[in-house]
């Protein structure tokens, strides 16, 4: 029984540790390949001193961050100005907890499921947790003294709980299906067909609703740096400001890690290693979110808020509708 | 509504398939190409005789719309030529607008491809020996 426990705590730990430093690698790549990307599409080069073609940029923009003062604001309520960036990164990165990357694999006589824990709420917890990414942000704007940065702060803190509604209501749909809250059931359930399938209006909503979501482009008006001076982080230096750089682009890979559970079939896929196939289809989420961000500009915000109660909500509410109604027909 | 966004993301990836399309240049790595009347710092050119071709008429200096040159004449005692003692060029006031170069009679000014004109000191003031020397190194006589 002992041993048990042992071997539990062991791989959990493990597992955290992998899943943790893969998250930050790919944080540290994706600066790089965004700025690239970004270039590329616009006819530009990008970074190209730092290294052959701007590789080591990312450790030149770090070692920059980190040299910088770190200045805290007269009358800045210290306390929430500290815990502000904290409390953006953590939930982006806790997130990754619940989701399944990989088969169950054997090792050492060993089974071990490839999710750091299987809980039987998955979809809750991970909604409970994202949106408590929220609070850093308001936090961030109210505590820096800074009207620009309050103003962030409440324009943030709209959108997010705008459509936070859709987002949720978008998995909802293929929660009826799989009638089950685990991640791991939900991708077991798409063995053979991708819910994209079944459900392209719910992955729709959830592709619009989450990049609204983690504030990109072209929804990224809590930072909008022609109006705002860059919104909730105009006051933050330092590593305090790499902590919400670090955050934007874990959200996003957490978002992309929920479109690949949810809608394109998780670790499943043929020839390839479950993992493969689960960093392949997130590559390509997080592929299409630089794609857009160098594609469109930034929408209006009475618009962005049009779109999210006028369209948006009705759009997931019709999606639930029309699922119950087919799921009531085929018995 | 939807099709004008597809196009959108349809030509952005065109333009990401083929990285050859960028337009930026690699400045110190790559040079510009000027056109041939690109308009530099104005330079004293050099006759066949390997002297300078200013007359010293002051024509330059009076057309001068931001009055950055300032010419003082004298006459070789031998020849009776007369030839610039002072010509200097303030740079830093300098707007490279080619009026020297029109009025000069001599054929004496050009403004050519000189662009990168920083320096860790500030010598903003071009006299006559360092405007020459722009010319010698290109080793044109006219």
């Amino acid at each position: 029984m002992n041993k048990d426990l042992l071997v539990y705590i062991v791989v959990a730990s493990i597992k955290i540790f992998l899943v943790f430093s893969a998250v930050q690698i790919m944080i540290i790549s994706m600066i790089w390949l965004e700025r690239k990307i970004m270039a590329h599409m616009q006819v530009r080069l990008g970074p190209m001193r730092v290294g052959p073609h701007g590789l080591l940029q990312p450790i030149a923009d770090g070692i920059k961050l980190l040299f910088k003062e770190d200045i805290i604001p007269q009358k800045a309520n210290k306390l929430l100005f500290l815990l502000a960036p904290v409390m953006t990164l953590v939930p982006a990165l806790i997130t990754f907890a619940v989701i399944p990357f990989g088969d169950k694999v054997k090792i050492l006589g060993h089974s071990v499921n490839l999710v750091i824990t299987d809980i039987n709420v998955g979809f809750l917890y991970i909604f409970a947790v994202s949106s408590l990414g929220i609070y850093g942000i308001v936090m961030a704007g109210w505590a820096s003294n800074n009207k620009y940065s309050l103003l962030g702060g409440i324009r943030s803190s709209a959108q997010m709980i705008s459509y936070e509604l859709p987002l949720g209501l978008s998995l909802i749909g293929v929660v009826m299906l799989t009638s089950s809250l685990s991640l791991v059931d939900v991708v077991n359930a798409q063995a053979k067909l991708w819910n994209i399938i079944i459900q392209p209006i719910g992955f729709f909503v959830y592709a619009t609703s989450a990049i609204a979501e983690v504030n990109r482009c072209p929804f990224d008006l809590p930072e909008a740096e022609s109006e705002l001076v860059a919104g909730y982080h105009t006051e933050y230096s330092s590593m305090k400001f790499a902590m919400f750089f670090m955050a934007e682009y874990a959200n996003m890979i957490t978002v992309s890690a929920i479109a690949v559970t949810f809608f394109l079939g998780g670790w499943h896929g043929p020839f390839l290693p479950p993992v493969v196939w689960f960093m392949l289809k997130l590559s390509a989420c997080l592929f299409f979110f630089i794609w857009i961000r160098s594609t469109y500009p930034r929408l209006r915000y009475d618009q962005l808020m049009h779109f999210s109660w006028k369209f948006l909500l009705p759009l997931s509410l019709f999606n639930i509708l029309i699922t119950g109604l087919i799921m009531v027909l085929k018995g | 509504m939807i099709l004008p966004l597809i196009k959108g993301l349809a030509l952005t990836l065109k333009r990401f398939l083929n990285p050859n399309t960028c337009v930026t240049m690699q400045y110190p790595d790559e040079r510009p190409k000027l056109s041939s009347r690109f308009r530099g710092l104005p330079e004293l050119q050099i006759g066949k005789d390997g002297r300078e071709r200013c007359i010293a008429c002051g024509l330059c200096a009076k057309v001068c719309p931001s009055q950055c040159i300032y010419v003082e004449g004298a006459s070789d005692e031998e020849t009776q030529r007369r030839y610039p003692k002072i010509y200097e060029l303030n740079a830093s006031r300098c707007i490279f607008c080619g009026f020297c170069e029109e009025a000069c009679p001599a054929r004496a000014v050009m403004l050519r491809d000189t662009f990168e004109l920083s320096s860790y000191a500030s010598e903003d003031v071009f006299n006559k020996e360092k405007l020459l020397d722009l010319t010698r190194k290109r080793n044109i006589k006219i």
